[in-house]
């Protein structure tokens, strides 16, 4: 699996769960659905952005601190919207930006060096 | 008559030992080493300016039948051209009579002394590359039959080098030179039985394989030098050659000790068929990944992934622990 496909994956599942995990607080329980497939969406943006960064540089302590700013900066965004819930909502989401940058760098195909 | 005293007849011995180097481009520096059917001399080529190793057989060993197998072995050197193989420049006769050929000098370390302070993943990779040149040679019919850690140079530059092709057996796609022309007895050295030729046995006990110690020369193939490359890494592993008293092996990793075994295995089947082979499976090792000489049960699987993807895991863990923790804060 190549490094931008990897985080795709890893984001949307990451996502997926930490959407999920609304369904523990009953007043988010209504709109879960909703609320899953925003933070999936969240995790596919996060995990295609670092799985690109980790395409173009190799280096392990770089796509960590990469994939921790873009998981914070889009769990920002989020929070904004929600007008609240700061902690809880950038702390998972940088947690997971930190997982996918991690990832991506350790695991996944590099591209291809064609020789000349 | 007056007899000489002992240190006079030492002095002459010794003297007679250098090589007479009159009439070629070399001149002798000092001895470097003894082998079973000569010397090794650190001589300066004076055309080139360089300094250079002259392997020179003994002037008193029966020269035709030794001066054949040392042609032979400059030949096989110089046949393999190998960054891990030593090149031959010269071959011929010294003015004495004697036999010899020039190869490139190795300022280095014997491999016992260059594993003294390197670490399990360093000598794994050095193995790795005591292989190459051996696959290199077996590839073209070439065996070693006397691989040991003395035989293993490194050099300056972290060149690895497989010395000593004294007792390489030429196979069916090596030069033509047979074997059976050849049936000499060599003075045996300190730790090692030096006996070539037919209905002799020949390599160095304890990195020699049992067909090769049976000397069974129509058993003896490739296979051989990887019973002797099994029982380097044990050596690199322990310590000690195998047989002796295993000092230290308990820490021994089991996939390592099951790579040694196989690789030592009685029945040549039932080794690594290549050199390549073996390391392959050293690589696994060293990647985290499974080796096929050791059928691993499930709580070592489970130890040997978490080993290989602890970091990874652990982020898991503490992502899912804090959603844990967040669900329990948000219940209260």
């Amino acid at each position: 699996m190549n490094k931008v496909l990897l985080g795709l994956v890893l984001g949307a599942i990451l996502g997926a769960i930490d959407g999920m995990t609304a369904w523990f607080t009953p007043e988010a329980r209504a709109q879960i659905a909703g609320i899953v497939i925003g933070s999936t969406i969240k995790g596919i943006i996060a995990g295609l952005l670092i799985g690109v960064f980790a395409r173009k540089i190799q280096s392990l302590a770089l796509g960590i601190v990469f994939g921790l700013a873009v998981g914070l900066l889009l769990a920002f965004i989020v929070a904004q919207m929600q007008h609240g819930y700061y902690f809880q909502i950038m702390l998972p989401g940088g947690m997971v930006g930190l997982i996918v940058g991690y990832a991506t760098q350790r695991y996944g195909r590099g591209p291809q060096r064609q020789r000349t | 008559m007056k007899q000489l005293s002992d240190s006079v007849v030492a002095k002459l011995r010794a003297e007679m030992q250098v090589p007479d180097l009159d009439g070629t481009r070399y001149s002798v520096v000092r001895q470097l080493a003894r082998g079973g059917m000569g010397s090794v001399w650190l001589a300066e080529d004076t055309v080139l300016k360089r300094r250079v190793a002259l392997k020179v057989l003994d002037l008193v060993a029966p020269a035709d039948d030794l001066a054949a197998r040392l042609l032979q072995e400059a030949r096989i050197l110089a046949g393999l051209e190998h960054p891990g193989i030593v090149p031959v420049h010269d071959a011929g006769t010294l003015a004495d009579g004697r036999a010899f050929y020039c190869m490139k000098y190795i300022e280095g370390q014997t491999l016992a002394q260059h594993i003294a302070r390197k670490g399990l993943p360093d000598k794994l990779r050095l193995l790795e590359r005591i292989a190459e040149p051996l696959d290199f040679a077996h590839a073209r019919g070439f065996i070693h039959r006397d691989l040991k850690p003395e035989n293993i140079m490194i050099g300056a530059f972290g060149e690895v080098l497989v010395m000593d092709w004294g007792l390489a057996k030429v196979g069916a796609t090596g030069l033509k030179l047979a074997e059976n022309e050849i049936a000499t007895v060599v003075r045996p050295t300190q730790n090692s039985l030096r006996v070539t030729g037919q209905g002799s046995v020949l390599g160095t006990p304890g990195y020699m394989s049992p067909e090769q110690a049976r000397d069974s020369t129509t058993e003896v193939d490739h296979r051989t030098d990887i019973f002797s490359l099994g029982a380097i890494l044990w050596f690199m592993l322990t310590g000690t050659t195998p047989g002796e008293l295993p000092a230290g092996t308990g820490s021994m990793p089991r996939p390592l000790r099951a790579i040694c075994e196989r690789a030592m295995a009685a029945d040549p089947n039932a080794r690594y068929q290549f050199a390549g082979e073996m390391t392959a499976d050293i690589g696994r090792y060293l990647s985290g990944a499974p080796v096929l000489a050791y059928p691993e049960g499930l709580l070592e699987r489970a130890g040997r992934l978490y080993t290989r993807h602890r970091t990874a895991i652990v982020l898991v863990a503490a992502y899912l622990l804090m959603r844990v923790l967040f669900i329990m804060l948000e219940r209260r």
